[in-house]
């Protein structure tokens, strides 16, 4: 699994390429982390290179939204969604707590 | 089809091509096949962090079995036996500050597999049995 981020203005664009699970989980957590410790807390993760995605991914997913979305400051936002993925986000009810965008620039242009 | 691998989250991208293999040649469209691997990925997760407490602790032995009514997966390890009724069931519909991701791996597994069954008797190690049914086309 890679990911890369690219610093905007508004937010950060966390590109996702290959599989995410139990062993590649901490690798995401650990780039997402890196932004909130920063104290940057809008941020748009995308899926299209993503292949596979476990429970560990979304514990990531959960646990950075909780922290951007404290005081307000932010959220994670995520975007062009395989179809699988988008099966198993919406089955996990991640829907209600995950704005979801077609394409990365209606989710930058979000913020 | 009978593999074993080494207990340890770096087996799980093999795992997962094992029962994609096996998934794919029992006819499951990619969906379906998505769903097998998951629900794998996530039993051997749980028996890496609960049966065996940790990495490199033991194997997982992965069964798949063609029929031409479905594919069964069995996985055996040798870890402690763990009680899946122990584990609540997440609540999806919660907001965001009550949200806890643990559980979501057994929800998937019991959501996306027509049956789960394990069987934490004896002393030869601990046996979960999963069941996809294949639809058949026309039905």
């Amino acid at each position: 699994m890679e990911v890369n981020t690219i610093q905007y203005k508004h937010c950060d664009l966390v590109k996702v390429n290959g599989r995410i699970d139990s062993a590649t989980a901490p690798k995401l957590a650990e780039a997402l982390g890196a932004i909130t410790d920063d104290g940057r807390f809008k941020i748009v993760v995308n899926f299209s290179g993503v292949e596979f995605l476990s429970s560990a991914g979304l514990r990531a997913l959960i646990y950075t939204q909780k922290i951007c979305k404290r005081y307000n400051r932010g959220e994670v936002v995520l975007c062009a969604m395989p179809a699988n993925i988008a099966a198993a986000i919406e089955l996990a009810g991640f829907n209600s707590i995950f704005k979801i965008f077609d394409d990365p620039l209606m989710a930058v242009g979000s913020f | 089809m009978r593999k074993t691998f080494p207990g340890r989250y770096e087996s799980l991208a093999n795992i997962g091509m094992f029962v994609h293999g096996a998934a794919d040649q029992a006819g499951f469209d990619s969906f379906a096949i998505y769903a097998v691997e998951l629900a794998v990925d996530e039993a051997c997760t749980n028996i890496i962090e609960h049966a065996y407490g940790g990495e490199d602790r033991g194997n997982i032995e992965c069964n798949c079995e063609i029929t031409s009514e479905g594919l069964t997966i069995i996985l055996h390890d040798h870890g402690q036996p763990f009680r899946p009724e122990d584990i609540p069931l997440p609540d999806i519909n919660a907001p965001l500050e009550e949200r806890e991701a643990h559980g979501l791996g057994l929800y998937f597994m019991r959501k996306w597999m027509d049956e789960i069954h394990f069987d934490f008797s004896g002393n030869h190690g601990n046996t979960l049995v999963m069941f996809k049914k294949l639809e058949k086309k026309g039905e």
